[in-house]
């Protein structure tokens, strides 16, 4: 059931990233592009998006997960500097060629040698990841 | 193209469906860089297979769905250094912000987290920023 679940779930993930434009990388370039010739197509897919996900975490105040267990807790509200580099780093990437996780995983099967080439950096980025966060908990705490 | 924000919110519509499925069902937060970062770096061992899944299905339906799209072009850039310095930004950025554009985008701000409607406002405007240095200042992209 669970493992149905998680087929479901990414390949309505995939579908509505394709029918919705988000692996065209000029799409979300243009998103970016606020000084240029703006594409506000973006805003359309994350209102969509967060209306159905809006009504699912209403759902979570009473009911338990289909496969059972219990719902994921409200993270730390704490922002914390991590969030903050880390958001600025993810940014400045999706800015430079368009491609955020989802997209480029979606894309792998027709997306070419450039995208293939942007997911094997991207995986190698998380594998550095808890490393470059050590070191950068370990040089600000040390002023 | 006129129809252009048609798609999105009826794609919206789909991703948010998703998202409400894992959540509902699995009783996880689809998060696109959680889920892959997650098998990458152990973190996410326990459940891979169910990250697993989720991954091959996100590869395999879009291709095969392409063929009925008029549109799938991707228009990537050609160029190799852009592709990789982007790919370990995304790579490494995401994973110390604990999420991405799924994660702290579409299941972040839809449960008016302040974390993730904090991190959607400074990486949309550091991608901004990037284009329009990049873009407009430089001519680079």
């Amino acid at each position: 059931m669970r493992y149905l679940l998680a087929l479901i779930a990414g390949g309505l993930f995939g579908a509505g990233l394709l029918i919705s434009g988000m692996t065209d990388t000029t799409k979300v370039q243009g998103w970016l592009d606020i000084f240029g010739n703006w594409d506000p197509t973006l805003a359309f897919v994350m209102g969509g998006a967060i209306i159905p996900m809006a009504i699912a975490w209403r759902l979570t105040r009473v009911r338990t997960p289909l496969v059972g267990g219990s719902f994921p807790k409200p993270a730390d509200p704490k922002l914390g500097r991590n969030l903050i580099v880390g958001s600025i780093m993810f940014g400045m990437g999706w800015g430079l060629v368009g491609l955020c996780p989802g997209p480029t995983i979606a894309s792998i099967g027709f997306g070419g040698w450039q995208n293939i080439m942007f997911v094997v950096a991207m995986a190698v980025g998380m594998a550095l990841a808890p490393y470059f966060g050590r070191a950068l908990d370990a040089r600000l705490d040390a002023r | 193209m006129e129809q252009d924000w048609i798609m999105g919110l009826i794609g919206g519509l789909l991703i948010g469906l998703a998202g409400a499925v894992y959540l509902l069902g699995n009783g996880r937060i689809m998060g696109a860089s959680g889920i892959i970062g997650g098998i990458i770096d152990g973190t996410g061992r326990s459940a891979w297979k169910e990250r697993a899944v989720f991954l091959a299905a996100l590869v395999i339906v879009p291709l095969l769905m392409v063929p009925f799209v008029t549109e799938s072009d991707t228009h990537l850039t050609q160029n190799p250094i852009l592709l990789i310095l982007a790919g370990l930004l995304v790579g490494i950025g995401t994973r110390v912000a604990n999420g991405c554009t799924s994660g702290h985008g579409v299941c972040g701000i839809s449960r008016l987290s302040q974390r993730g409607i904090v991190a959607t406002i400074i990486y949309i405007g550091a991608g901004g920023v990037t284009v329009a240095l990049l873009r407009h200042a430089l001519g680079v992209i």
